[in-house]
């Protein structure tokens, strides 16, 4: 009765296993003084979030951070529980009733719409959707684009307006050594536009996209970007990157005599008022913006009264991803986050739930952006647990979270199964050339990940997966 | 394969990214806790931090992190600072 109990490690779940949550791991790990086990959680049989799904294929560099995830991944307090979805499979009182912390890295689930006549038009598609698609998330495996015309129009001035334009005008060379999906290498392939047209509503001192996305559109093999030097009158920075994005600019608007048979531009002031077409988009019209600056020298946009329209034969919209709601946790749908402050999840008791990364700021920032992020929410958490906020009573004398997802039914993907998807996908690359060759069905990605252990799948499951990803350029199936 | 293999042995071999003048005495450190890989160093003895160039992915989060903007690509590094490109190699030899 009087004896101390011993002290059981803090049990802490991270739902989300993309940089934010995979960062969080790696504090939670390196800071906590303690004996700390960590579950951490994701929908996908895969791991690493935007880092498989969200970064270009032609950015093997960056993917390369996986390396920093994977010894996270590595350490023994530490398990992957794949293929598990929040509010599907399971709840979150589950969540709540068997962890001392959960963290929500969830990502933004959900994109920002332009709002505007013709947006449903087919040939009108979310830049999610085809960066999804091209880079093989299962939820956009049977996606398709039309991918060959005059003119592709991407809206939106950010990085991930660059990729998705940077990746309809690679050539093939380009693209097969990459980790880029089978089916959009191969769509690709036979597609192609003569110009992809990158605009922004405002200025180019006010584009969003980073210096090196725009240096490498002057490095393309074939590809010439064009800059209207008028629309660069004006434009000054205010601080060096700014600068920099501008003297690119320059310098691209100065390579009209450039001989390369495609181009790529990109055009500022420009705001999308309506999609034309009937059965599928013909053009996007534009109301053209101005800048004007007020007496205090600030510099708004607003519209000069003039339009323009750009016939097109596909259209992507980059204009912002948007967090969505998950399950019951709390949510405030104006600014598509979870209220946090510094990462502590607001609600009207305390019941040690957290946030990192992109529900928790908003979707900015680049990758090490959610480093700093997921240091934020750490030490919130350290704050917290020294505070003795999060009580430590005995282990719930309930059923473990694989244990209660297995039993229903669920195909969890462990930290085994999901290293023999890795080292399948690594193989197969090794034999093609490329850094991996990615499994894109999710039925696929089961099999793969349970082929020691489960029975062989139902022959109609099997049909289904084989269907699915028969692909001339894919590895062997087993 | 090859064009793959050559550029990240290149990307190993040759500095990024390097630190320069505005650093010494700062070491605001805003640079360590947004690299994605933790390329970023620095010792008691050393006024500045070092980019490890075995280890940089060349992502260039430090640049835009830096609020002294004292990091900044080798090839654009003015004439007057060209010592911190041998500081920084340095550093890692020892």
């Amino acid at each position: 009765m009087n004896q101390v109990p011993e002290i059981r490690a803090l049990q802490v779940a991270i739902v989300g296993s993309g940089p934010a949550g995979y960062y969080v791991a790696g504090e939670l790990l390196a800071a906590l003084d303690e004996p700390v086990q960590i579950d951490v959680i994701d929908r996908l049989p895969t791991p690493w979030g935007l880092l498989r799904s969200g970064v270009a294929p032609d950015h093997q560099n960056i993917k390369s951070i996986s390396r920093v995830f994977e010894k996270i991944g590595g350490d023994e307090r530490l398990r992957f529980l794949g293929n598990v979805e929040l509010g599907r499979d399971i709840h979150r009182q589950e969540l709540l009733d068997r962890y001392d912390i959960v963290v929500y890295a969830v990502g933004a689930q959900s994109e920002r719409r332009l709002g505007i006549p013709g947006e449903h038009l087919p040939g009108v598609h979310s830049a999610r959707e085809f960066v999804g698609w091209y880079n093989g998330h299962p939820d956009h495996v049977d996606a398709r684009f039309s991918l060959s015309g005059a003119r592709a129009v991407v809206v939106g001035n950010g990085n991930v307006a660059v990729d998705v334009a940077r990746i309809l005008s690679l050539d093939h060379d380009a693209l097969s050594v990459t980790d880029i999906a089978d089916p959009a290498l191969l769509a690709l392939q036979s597609g192609g536009f003569d110009d992809v047209l990158v605009c922004g509503r405002r200025g180019p001192q006010h584009a969003a996209f980073t210096v090196p996305e725009l240096r490498e559109l002057g490095k393309l093999t074939d590809v010439r970007p064009v800059v209207q030097a008028c629309e660069l009158v004006g434009a000054e920075g205010d601080n060096a990157a700014t600068k920099t994005k501008l003297e690119l600019l320059h310098s691209y608007a100065a390579l009209s005599d450039d001989p390369r048979a495609r181009t790529l531009s990109l055009r500022f002031l420009l705001s999308p008022v309506a999609i034309h077409g009937t059965e599928h988009v013909t053009g996007v019209e534009f109301a053209v913006n101005e800048l004007v600056t007020d007496d205090a020298g600030n510099v708004a946009v607003r519209a000069s009264g003039r339009y323009e329209t750009v016939p097109c034969e596909l259209v992507l919209t980059a204009v912002g991803y948007r967090g969505a709601e998950i399950a019951d946790v709390p949510f405030d749908p104006v600014s598509g986050i979870i209220p946090n402050v510094r990462g502590r999840v607001m609600s009207s008791m305390f019941t040690g739930e957290y946030c990192a990364g992109w529900i928790k700021r908003g979707p900015t920032g680049i990758i090490g952006t959610n480093k700093q992020c997921a240091c934020e929410t750490v030490t919130s958490i350290r704050a917290d647990l020294e505070a003795g906020l999060i009580p430590r009573g005995p282990q719930a004398d309930i059923a473990p979270l694989d244990e209660l997802i297995r039993e229903r039914g669920v195909e969890l993907v462990d930290d085994d199964g999901w290293s023999r998807i890795d080292a399948h996908e690594r193989a197969a690359g090794e034999r093609d050339g490329r850094p991996r060759v990615k499994t894109v069905a999710r039925r696929e990605l089961l099999e793969l990940a349970s082929t020691t252990t489960a029975p062989s799948a139902s022959i109609a499951e099997r049909a289904v997966a084989v269907v699915s990803t028969d692909l001339p350029l894919s590895p062997e199936r087993p | 394969m090859s064009s793959t293999a050559a550029c990240s042995v290149e990307r190993n071999l040759a500095v990024t990214y390097v630190i320069t003048q505005p650093c010494i005495g700062n070491k605001d450190g805003s640079c360590l806790e947004v690299c994605p890989v933790g390329c970023i160093h620095t010792d008691e003895t050393s006024e500045q931090y070092f980019i490890d160039p075995a280890e940089c992915i060349d992502c260039s989060a430090c640049v835009a992190a830096c609020p002294v903007e004292a990091i900044m690509r080798a090839e654009d590094v003015p004439v007057a600072q060209l010592h911190f490109i041998s500081l920084n190699a340095a550093f890692f030899a020892a």
